[in-house]
């Protein structure tokens, strides 16, 4: 609750989270409120936008409705971005945590593994990745999320190094808890907030990648999304500026506000930086 | 005489939100040319702001409300930025407590202290550098021509200390201002650190601005002394006059909670019949780090054929300076860390050996108060559960556990509410009383207290001293108290022990030790206490002057 405060106090934070939970309204009702199908040809392919009141931002090289895309893309967007984030998390979280509370060898272990990962480009490797099984949500949804968990575990491991000798976490020790109960109680909720901000951050980065590899024609073939419309608009983009501008434009938006949002968190969350802020 | 320095109607505001408006409320005193000057007060009571308003070095959320701080004619306050800055640098200096990060880790000393000549002067390069030897020389650095070409890393605390006053007398200030700067240092080193300022003062005529805690450090060190309390100055006058004739009830209340140093008459009981309840046999604990291609590895041997015995119903203080290994003693005991050889007996089992399983029914025998209530408590819980999650975890059901908490919270003397409030909404003493309830919880027959006052002001380390000895009377136990302020341990302890480089120097009961050291560590660690002369019925044997 007092995060949501101190967020509030941030006008530029919130200006990020308007914009952030009008998309999530749009990626949630939008598809029920606009029904038409954003595969089905509805009137002459290239149509600039404003020409048609129905069709306020005009047709694509096929007829149709460019806004009928977005609306349908920002779902696909916004759940790839959130649930790959997740999974990235899922991995992250617990191996940066084993990693840095027990250190010695099994630190070895795990940061070695860590890095085998963070050598490969990731978006390479994404791209490998989706190559080899084929291009659907859930590939893509992987993809991300095996290519961005390096950093997450990587930050809870260097949380868990600081704090583990703190003296509430030795008197934890003392008062014999188990591993399980001090990384769990003890140490992981103190180190939620760098988690939280850099969660923010990571929805921006998988929203672009997804993008990314639909603008190169990996995305999954069912589903409308903003990079593929920006890809399948390439070739015309000197004819037809509106097909690739307009989803640009969603990307654009889409992660400015996740990254300010983040950023609102990690001001709200940080004790000494909000501090500073004041002074 | 006229006054060098003059705080006149000195007012500065807090920023909205603190716990009170001003941080120094129309503060006026003055600082005579040769003298040395103390401002003592606890915690937040102010006494370093009106030092960081001289320096220009308040924080930009805190404001100087009215009044002057005039030094040679001028009011510092009002004074044109660039203009204050320069009679800063020239002759006002400053030297800090923590003399690790006060100076650059990349700069030798020699450019260091150069720097500072390079700013302010027009010497030439080889003036600078006879210069920078002659005051290495002053404040009396081993080897001041191998000093210069050093990095602070390679010197020991004192010595960073000594580098730290080279510099700040490097331009022959007539203001020093040391904001507590032997308050991270070791009591031998701050006994020396306080004869060097002392000496170099005379020698310079330096007016020295002396904030500091430590009553014991302005017996040793002042001629007069301001007295702070929440920013108010309580009370001002020569050092006989205030430490020896208090007016104020505040500065009554402060002297009174300073431990004299000598040890009260204790009943010995006959502990012949008994067995121990934690018996240390033969302890050893060697830190190795590892070399590399280029340095060779490094042993530290931080316990040594370690052995005492301790019984229930005694406090028994392991004293040292830092590194002498009482830490590390006290982390292997409960348990923390690894012994590499000796035993452990806690009851008569020993325990050094034992696997996490089969030492968790040992760990409610032995339980330890930390230092720091600040760390030692995790902010992400109500006091109930910090308390309780002990027992819950050792199978306690959870509505019993809470119930025992509340109980402990009635024993520590905090109110029953604390139970739903989170760590934060708590002073430091408060703290550290729901770390007793938490050590408690268990019913342990041992406990370890490290250095469990030394973070605290010292009327709260009073109630705290005093809340460790009722307890240990209530429920009988065996208490192992580390502790470096050997005034305090003169006074709770029954017994002490005394540890150098990991190795026990000197053992007995308190008074004997403290009356007649044997080991020359002992006298002279019982030597460098600032103001030993001060309130102490028994002089200690001296040993003459440390180096």
């Amino acid at each position: 609750m007092s995060i949501l405060r101190k967020l509030s106090t941030n006008k530029v934070a919130l200006f990020g989270l308007i914009v952030l939970v009008f998309l999530v309204l749009v990626a949630i009702f939008g598809p029920y409120l606009y029904e038409t199908s954003p595969w089905k040809m509805v009137n002459r392919p290239f149509m600039p936008p404003m020409e048609n009141t129905d069709l306020m931002l005009g047709t694509d090289t096929m007829g149709r409705d460019v806004l009928a895309g977005l609306v349908y893309g920002a779902r696909i967007s916004l759940l790839v971005g959130l649930i790959s984030t997740l999974i990235a998390l899922l991995i992250g979280v617990p191996l940066g945590a084993t990693a840095g509370y027990f250190g010695g060898w099994i630190d070895e272990a795990l940061m070695r593994f860590t890095e085998i990962f963070q050598t490969v480009p990731s978006f390479a490797l994404a791209i490998v990745i989706v190559a080899i099984f084929e291009p659907s949500v859930y590939s893509i949804t992987i993809a991300i999320a095996l290519v961005s968990w390096p950093p997450v575990a990587r930050l809870v491991r260097g949380e868990f190094l600081a704090l583990r000798n703190q003296e509430y976490v030795l008197a934890a020790r003392l008062n014999g808890q188990t591993n399980r109960n001090i990384i769990l109680r003890e140490i992981l909720p103190n180190t939620l907030s760098p988690i939280i901000v850099m969660a923010s951050l990571m929805v921006a980065t998988a929203i672009l990648l997804e993008s990314a590899l639909s603008f190169l024609g990996l995305g999954d073939p069912e589903i409308m999304s903003w990079g593929y419309m920006i890809g399948a608009a390439r070739t015309v983009i000197r004819q037809a500026w509106w097909l690739s501008f307009f989803p640009g434009v969603a990307i654009a938006i889409t992660v400015l506000a996740l990254n300010l949002v983040g950023e609102g968190l990690n001001e709200a969350l940080n004790p000494k930086l909000s501090g500073k802020r004041e002074s | 005489m006229n006054p060098v320095l003059k705080v006149e109607d000195l007012s500065i505001r807090l920023p909205e939100g603190a716990d009170r408006p001003y941080a120094v409320n129309k503060l006026s005193y003055s600082l005579y040319p040769g003298e040395i000057l103390c401002v003592v007060g606890e915690s937040g009571s102010g006494k370093s702001m009106t030092a960081n308003a001289v320096m220009g070095l308040l924080p930009k959320a805190i404001q100087v409300d009215k009044g002057a701080i005039i030094f040679d004619g001028k009011d510092l306050i009002s004074l044109e930025e660039k203009r204050a800055r320069d009679l800063r640098g020239n002759r006002i200096s400053m030297i800090f407590q923590e003399p690790m990060t006060a100076l650059n880790p990349l700069m030798r000393v020699e450019d260091q202290i150069g720097e500072v000549f390079l700013i302010h002067s027009d010497l030439s390069k080889q003036q600078r550098k006879a210069r920078t030897l002659e005051l290495l020389k002053d404040v009396g650095l081993p080897d001041p021509e191998k000093a210069m070409r050093v990095y602070p890393h390679q010197l020991s605390g004192g010595q960073r200390q000594r580098v730290m006053i080279a510099m700040a007398l490097a331009l022959e200030p007539s203001i020093l201002i040391a904001d507590e700067p032997t308050t991270a240092l070791d009591v031998t080193t701050q006994a020396q650190i306080l004869h060097l300022i002392k000496e170099l003062q005379r020698k310079h005529g330096t007016a020295v601005m002396f904030i500091t805690h430590d009553f014991g450090v302005v017996a040793e060190i002042a001629d007069r002394v301001v007295v702070m309390q929440y920013g108010d100055m309580v009370e001002i006058g020569s050092r006989e006059q205030v430490l020896n004739q208090p007016q104020h009830p505040y500065t009554k209340k402060l002297i009174a909670a300073v431990p004299p140093l000598s040890a009260p008459d204790r009943e010995i009981e006959d502990r012949a019949g008994q067995s121990p309840a934690l018996s240390v046999k033969s302890l050893c604990k060697t830190y190795v780090s590892p070399g590399g291609w280029f340095k060779p590895a490094r042993t530290v041997h931080a316990a040594q054929d370690v052995s005492f015995d301790l019984y229930r119903g005694e406090t028994l203080g392991l004293v040292g300076e830092s590194g002498s290994g009482k830490s590390t003693v006290s982390r292997c005991i409960v348990r923390l860390l690894d012994s590499d050889s000796g035993e452990i007996l806690l009851g008569g089992s020993a325990i050094q050996d034992l696997d996490h399983k089969a030492l968790a029914p040992f760990r409610k025998q032995i339980q330890m108060v930390f230092q720091d209530p600040y760390a030692s408590l995790n902010p992400r819980k109500t006091v109930g559960r910090i308390i309780a999650d002990g027992p819950i975890a050792q199978g306690v059901p959870v509505a019993e556990a809470m119930d025992r908490a509340r109980e402990l919270l009635k024993l520590v003397e905090l109110p029953e509410t604390a139970l739903d409030r989170y760590p934060h909404e708590f002073s430091g003493g408060q703290r550290q009383r729901v770390g007793i309830a938490r050590a408690l919880a268990h019913n342990p027959q041992v406990l370890v207290a490290d250095e469990a006052i030394s973070a605290l002001d010292v009327s709260v380390q009073a109630q705290i001293l005093e809340l460790i000895d009722t307890l240990k009377k209530k429920l009988n136990l065996a208490v192992l108290f580390v502790v470096h302020d050997l005034r305090v341990a003169a006074q709770v302890c029954d017994r002490v022990i005394v540890m150098q480089h990991g190795k026990i120097v000197e053992a007995g009961n308190t008074k004997a030790v403290f009356e007649d050291p044997q080991h020359t560590y002992t006298q002279n660690l019982i030597a460098s206490i600032p103001g030993a002369d001060w309130r102490s019925e028994h002089q200690p044997t001296a040993v003459g002057q440390p180096a």
